[in-house]
């Protein structure tokens, strides 16, 4: 890890990427303000969304003792993992049982999240991945994901076209049109579809109430991933469980508008355990804590876990837009990333996300389930001085002194008195990290204090 | 019962603390029952993202899917519907389950559906009756899907709240709006990559 500061100097140089970046997201945020200005309750299903999140995540050991109980009685599997090695291993052993080596994945950043494919191949088995825009990423051996919902969105159509060209088309000129590049996606996959026989997904809700899962998609490679192989393994982190049925009307609602700007996703896959004649014929479900219960114990930063993974606040985020999301060095990139990583992985592990924002708020406008995504960045940035940096980091150094200074009137009128000479806690005096990028004020001739005195006067 | 199951349980115990807060949902956007069924904004909204829509009567459905039929060049047609189209269209019940190399083989399906979702443009299918089963409407390149104007429900509260008893029996359920998609290059949709990259609907009514 480099750390923000330097990954984003890195990505920034790159002007293809935010051209490309910045004509994406300027694209999507228009025509999301269009879709949610069709629904005159837009305010009232994010306040719901929210609430039912707040909910779920309150009595969440009840709701997934009921998701785990329903599932099973609809004839599923349900495994419990701590941590990313043990749901790698289940995920391999389900697989090794049916004597696969390879397995098809319907785009999930769970998977992504514990690595799932590398360990997969460490044991042999080679993991497919059939969303268009994972694909583009795994065909490019140098490149790495960017986007929650696009992760090949710093690659424009040219781009793709000319990957395509040396990969899987190779030796085939497609054009300049986006549907022939769709085209080439569908004949190279098309034999897997129909032959893999096991599949890997994520989900996006799983309903405690009757044990459904929930995969929301668009180009059918989900529905091909959790119908046509006769085993089906789904990793789902822990919250993602919905109480009710009836929440479905609120999410189903936010999650397509929020992410792609539609009014309903093309398909929406909900399926409960196994059923005869119809999909698999074994289902597994995988519920994932990796770092969840640790998020869980910050009361401020819980709501991180409330995420629909939307990607709408990176969409409208003035810093997103113009590194891009490799320089988050994490699968969950933008706003949402800055405050989930550092509490998924550590503190210690990403100190510097919760810098990585401007704090204009744009974000929480934008949040389909109201996550207030400026707060937990700063409660996190107040964390990360008091739990990671050490006493003697000039930064906190000066805050201290600013902070004594700022707890006496006394105190705080001789600094003034001082920083017209140049001097004293509150003078233009150089603070690594902070005069790098900021400029101090000018000290002005007279202070307010002075002036008021002055006026009482008179 | 597992060590992971009775860890990440208690540690989810121990993170809430003692009485965690439970609080209440409001439900004030607009639940189901509340809007009234618009079939022309419901047909607008399928044709919107570029599946084709036809308005028939009853007594024309037959013709107007023969003639689709013809028009999109299918010969081999699976199907869950008792219709008639003609000899130059070979209809295939799915009675017992195609295997997927037979689904492959067709030119395209022919089925019902559950409801539809004026709203958002949407028809669900759930599995049973005319919807088929799942594989049936994934894996040939065309659909054509027959809905009657009183399976049009106004919006998404009312497509939960009718699908409630199907979610309880266990029963798959597939949202359809519009044909086959994506959205990954440069964020913009384009139709056609892996579902039926033809969508056809007939709104019966």
């Amino acid at each position: 890890m480099k750390g923000f500061p330097a990954a984003a100097r890195e990505t920034l140089r790159d002007s293809q990427l935010r051209r490309n970046l910045g004509k994406a997201t300027t694209t999507i945020r228009a025509k999301r303000l269009n879709t949610i200005a069709e629904l005159d309750d837009w305010e009232a299903l994010r306040a719901a969304g929210s609430a039912i999140k707040a909910r779920a995540m309150a009595t969440l050991p009840e709701q997934l003792e009921q998701l785990e109980a329903a599932v099973t009685a609809a004839g599923g599997t349900v495994h419990w993992a701590r941590d990313a090695a043990e749901a790698n291993r289940i995920v391999a052993t389900v697989a090794k049982a049916h004597g696969s080596d390879e397995v098809i994945k319907v785009k999930s950043l769970a998977t992504d999240e514990i690595g799932l494919n590398e360990a997969l191949a460490e044991q042999g088995i080679q993991a497919i991945e059939t969303d268009l825009a994972e694909l583009i990423v795994q065909l490019d051996p140098n490149d790495r994901q960017s986007h929650i919902l696009v992760p090949a969105i710093h690659k424009n159509r040219a781009e793709i076209r000319a990957l395509f060209e040396r990969t899987i088309a190779k030796g085939q000129d497609l054009g300049w049109e986006a549907t022939a590049i769709a085209e080439a996606a569908r004949r190279h996959l098309r034999a897997k579809f129909l032959s893999v026989p096991v599949a890997v997904s994520g989900a996006n809700f799983g309903i405690a109430e009757t044990g459904t899962i929930c995969v929301v998609e668009s180009e059918g490679n989900g529905r091909m991933c959790t119908t046509l192989p006769s085993v089906l393994v789904t990793v789902m982190g822990i919250e993602k469980v919905l109480p009710q049925w009836q929440d479905l009307e609120v999410f189903l609602q936010l999650l397509p508008r929020s992410s792609t700007a539609e009014r309903m996703n093309p398909y929406t896959s909900l399926w409960t355990g196994v059923r005869d004649d119809d999909g698999p014929r074994e289902f597994h479900l995988v519920l994932l804590d990796n770092g969840r219960t640790e998020v869980l114990r910050d009361e401020v930063g819980r709501q991180a876990l409330h995420c629909i993974r939307c990607s709408a606040c990176l969409n409208v985020c003035p810093v997103y837009s113009r590194t891009g999301g490799q320089a988050y060095e994490s699968v969950y990139p933008g706003p949402i990333g800055a405050i989930l990583t550092p509490q998924l992985k550590g503190l210690d592990a990403a100190p510097t996300l919760p810098w990585a924002s401007s704090l204009c708020g744009a974000c929480y406008e934008a949040c389909p389930v109201k996550i207030d995504i400026p707060s937990v960045l700063i409660h996190l940035r107040a964390r990360v001085v008091r739990e990671e940096k050490s006493r003697w980091e000039p930064e906190r150094l000066a805050m201290d002194a600013v902070g004594g200074v700022f707890a006496s009137r006394k105190r705080y009128e001789t600094a003034q008195r001082l920083s017209k000479l140049g001097r004293g806690p509150l003078s233009k005096l150089p603070v690594p990290g902070w005069t790098a990028m900021r400029e101090l004020p000018e000290v002005p001739e007279q202070t307010f204090r002075e002036w008021w005195r002055e006026r009482g006067a008179r | 019962m597992s060590a992971a199951r009775a860890e990440v349980l208690g540690r989810i115990r121990s993170a809430l603390g003692e009485a965690p807060v439970v609080p209440d949902v409001a439900r004030d956007y607009h639940p189901a029952g509340t809007a009234g069924v618009d079939l022309d904004l419901f047909c607008e909204r399928v044709a919107d993202y570029r599946a084709t829509v036809y308005r028939v009567a009853a007594g024309e459905l037959d013709a107007a899917l023969a003639e689709a039929a013809t028009r999109l060049g299918l010969s081999r047609v699976g199907t869950t519907l008792d219709v008639q189209l003609g000899d130059a269209v070979e209809l295939v019940r799915d009675e017992p389950p195609l295997s997927i190399a037979d689904l492959d083989g067709l030119d395209g399906v022919l089925t019902g559906c559950a409801l539809g979702i004026a709203d958002t443009g949407t028809l669900v299918l759930d599995g049973v009756g005319g919807s088929g089963r799942r594989a049936l409407t994934l894996v040939p390149d065309v659909h054509l899907c027959v809905i009657v104007e009183d399976q049009v429900v106004a919006s998404v509260p009312d497509a939960v709240a009718a699908l409630a008893d199907a979610a309880a029996e266990g029963r798959p359920i597939t949202l359809v709006s519009g044909p086959s998609a994506t959205s990954d290059i440069e964020l913009d949709r384009v139709e056609g990559v892996h579902g039926p990259r033809t969508l056809e609907v007939f709104v019966v009514g």
